[in-house]
């Protein structure tokens, strides 16, 4: 298993957390893995991403340069990242929010209106659990299971309806 | 034990409260600020103080009190927040009183910027402030490292009464990775702390906490009786972590986080067949020096790799010694070097790729 | 033969190095007499700054922190947090307190640090020779105001008691003055009250005391006193600037 994903998106639409949500699942299944933040004054309602990294050996350099997977939720990130995906690799984006032509052949697009699910399921900031859910199936990096797994261990007890919105937010992407 | 996924900052912010760190005294600057805003949520709970301090200065002279009167301070800064604590480091050694400072570095100089950097090596290993003295420097390269050099810098602290540097960059404090504690700590077997200004009692003489000498002779006495303390550091606490080296034609030196950027570049290279490897010093003071002279009597270079203009690198080319050719890759200002670029630079060194 | 006067069992029995006429020595007594009287020299920490007072640490028979230039009351901050049952005082010139300090000294008040705050303003930098201080009076010549001091270039003298009592922090400021018997009795009743406010948790208080420096403004030690009467005084009044439990 070697998975070098970037989560690239604007600030506010829980890129980082998306990433977090797979860090964990991968910790909680006994993989080697990293999470990398973008920080500072970018964060602030600018373009923010992470670097996960999910491996069998442990990991060097925890930045990814050349991503195998990018998930990619905003324009800018798009165009940003586009080019640095590895040949073979994957770029899985909000087709809701982007519609730039695709510049390579040797990459894989997957296509999915994240942000029109998510509106339409009435949980507007769920765009990136739904993309999320695509992710995993598309990789195979994890089953189902394992991250609703990692979903009950992210949500507060105390607030058993987000856990019940996330699992379905990512299941609905999962089978789009 | 339990597996945590946590950041570098929280991570040792955590270790520093188990390791029974009960004073912290903060002030915000990025990339460090989640160790602040983690002890003032946490540091309540087990009976300890957090406290935001109007400035750097005001910080480490809190630390200085603290530890003045016995008790486990640290404070924690960024780049530019370390020079305005400099003095009070200074005075720290001059008074002999351990302490853990940790420095999350950022790009300078100025107010640079605030991506990565490794530009306060000279900082922290030589010229941090003003006299004859040195601190125990720690380099982690890892969250899981992050967490047992904290509890190890505490008990370096106290047990030679000396500041303790831990050094990391925004990487390192920005990125998670799973971490275990240790259920229960078994530290060094530590001095009482006789000396503290905790109140006589009116039971022993007073103490005084202090680095004034006026007698030139009295200070000399001294600060050569600190400079054995640290010889004897230099035999007997110096960390580092080599793979590879035995026949290794190129010997790749990096601590921290572009440590693990160069093992990236090393297998890399090793998968094309080049003979790299890797020193990891740990401990930046006291610096590995031994190691890199013993594999330089057999390599051919030595490529030292940091997020920096070349400081490490100077203490490479002195303990290489002549022996060796000694190279120097690195990026500034915050950019991190990719593993591909030191993979061209090894290329470069060993001759063309094979 | 009754005895009258003795030297307080706090202060140490050394020589001091003042300079004849200096009233540090003064001042070093009352807080030593205070420390005895209230019995807590056992748990007493002081912290001595940078200026003339700078060997403060070998004159107290408590524990003692030599702290760095204007860093006092923030190394006093550790040493009380660290220990909230210790006493802890700061002894601190002008330039230690008002300029390279300031920020020290305004933020403890301002958390209203349980701490007590001996502040002797002589209107000059002592240890260095004679240069200008934050408190300088307009017009006094120093070594670095050859001139007097000039207000379209050195500006004003710093108030450091009117300015604290501004604050909601501190809970007791007041400004004595060691020229004659009687203030000196103040002072010491201020100084003791400062100590006592701390022994009750009550939080931050802090005692200007106006104080000379025969040797820097070029007086005989009696033209000093009188220096300091007819040229500070009027600058800095005399009298309690603020004291929360007045009204208890």
């Amino acid at each position: 298993m070697n998975h070098e994903i970037i989560i690239a998106g604007f600030g506010g639409q829980g890129v980082l957390f998306a990433g977090k949500l797979l860090s964990y699942t991968a910790m909680l299944t006994n993989k080697e893995v990293s999470w990398l933040p973008s920080y500072g004054p970018e964060m602030r309602g600018g373009t923010a991403n992470c670097s996960v990294m999910i491996k069998d050996e442990p990991i060097g350099s925890p930045l990814v340069v050349n991503p195998t997977e990018a998930i990619i939720l905003n324009k800018p990130s798009f165009t940003k990242f586009e080019d640095k995906v590895v040949s073979g690799g994957k770029i899985i984006y909000d087709s809701t929010l982007i519609d730039c032509e695709h510049s390579r052949d040797d990459i894989e697009y997957v296509a999915i209106p994240a942000t029109q699910l998510a509106y339409d399921m009435g949980a507007n900031k769920s765009a990136n659990m739904i993309i999320t859910g695509k992710m995993i199936k598309e990789t195979g990096v994890f089953t189902l299971d394992e991250v609703y797994e990692t979903v009950k261990k992210l949500v507060p007890a105390s607030k058993p309806e987000l856990l019940e919105l996330n699992r379905k937010a990512i299941a609905e992407g999962y089978n789009y | 034990m339990e597996k945590l996924l946590m950041k570098g900052n929280e991570a040792i912010a955590e270790a520093a409260i188990r390791a029974g760190c009960l004073r912290f005294y903060g002030y915000p600057i990025t990339p460090q600020t989640e160790v602040s805003a983690y002890m003032s949520k946490k540091m309540p709970k087990v009976g300890g103080l957090f406290m935001q301090a109007e400035s750097e200065i005001a910080a480490i002279n809190m630390v200085y009190g603290s530890a003045a009167a016995g008790v486990r301070a640290m404070t924690s800064s960024s780049s530019p927040g370390i020079s305005l604590k400099a003095e009070g480091i200074s005075y720290i050694a001059g008074a002999d009183l351990p302490c853990v400072v940790l420095n999350i570095v950022r790009g300078g100089p100025g107010l640079g910027g605030i991506q990565p950097a490794q530009s306060d090596y000279f900082q922290a290993t030589k010229g941090l402030a003003h006299g004859d003295f040195q601190l125990v420097v720690l380099a982690p390269s890892s969250i899981q490292e992050c967490v047992d050099l904290t509890y190890e810098a505490f008990d370096i602290a106290d047990q030679y009464r000396m500041p303790v540097m831990l050094i990391g960059d925004g990487m390192l404090g920005q990125m998670m990775e799973p971490v275990t504690f240790p259920e229960e700590y078994k530290g060094r077997d530590l001095p009482e702390k006789t000396w503290a200004t905790n109140g006589t009692q009116m039971k022993r003489k007073h103490n005084v906490v202090n680095s004034l000498y006026i007698e030139p002779n009295e200070l000399e006495k001294l600060v050569v009786e600190r400079y054995k303390k640290y010889d004897y550091i230099k035999e007997t606490e110096v960390k580092y972590e080599t793979e590879n080296i035995k026949d290794a034609d190129v010997v790749l030196v990096a601590y921290g986080t572009i440590a693990r950027i160069a093992k990236s570049a090393m297998q890399k290279a090793r998968n094309e067949g080049i003979k790299v490897g890797l020193i990891r010093p740990i401990t930046l003071w006291p610096f590995p020096e031994k190691i890199i002279s013993e594999t330089a009597k057999k390599a051919k270079s030595f490529l030292a790799v940091e997020m920096s203009m070349g400081q490490m690198v100077e203490d490479v080319r002195l303990a290489v010694n002549g022996q060796a050719d000694v190279h120097f890759y690195g990026r500034t200002g915050g950019v991190i070097p990719t593993p591909d670029e030191v993979y061209n630079k090894i290329i470069e060194i060993a001759g063309g790729a094979k | 033969m009754s005895v009258v006067f003795d030297r307080p069992k706090a202060l140490a029995d050394v020589p001091l190095h003042y300079c004849p006429g200096c009233t540090h020595g003064i001042v070093h007594r009352l807080v030593a007499q205070v420390i005895d009287e209230l019995g807590i020299e056992g748990k007493t920490i002081g912290v001595a700054p940078v200026g003339c007072s700078v060997f403060a640490y070998n004159y107290f028979n408590c524990d003692m922190v030599e702290a760095a230039h204007g860093r006092a009351p923030a190394v006093a901050t550790g040493v009380k947090r660290a220990n909230p049952d210790n006493i802890v005082f700061t002894y601190q010139g002008d330039g230690d307190l008002a300029a390279i300090g300031t920020a020290e000294t305004v933020h403890s008040a301002g958390r209203g640090e349980n701490i007590t705050v001996i502040f002797i303003n002589n209107a000059i930098y002592g240890m260095t020779g004679g240069q200008m201080a934050p408190t300088s009076l307009v017009g006094q010549v120093t070594q670095t105001t050859p001139y007097g001091r000039k207000t379209e270039t050195q500006g004003y003298p710093i108030k450091v008691s009117e300015m604290l009592s501004q604050l909601d922090g501190p809970y007791y400021i007041e400004r004595v003055a060691v020229d004659n018997v009687k203030n000196i009795n103040n002072a010491k009743k201020a100084i003791k009250k400062a100590f006592e406010n701390q022994v009750n948790g009550k939080g931050f208080s802090l005692v200007e005391v106006l104080s000379t420096c025969p040797t820097n403004w070029g007086l005989s030690p009696i033209e000093a006193l009188d220096w300091l009467r007819d040229n500070m005084m009027p600058v800095y009044p005399l009298g309690v600037y603020k004291d929360k439990g007045a009204n208890e």
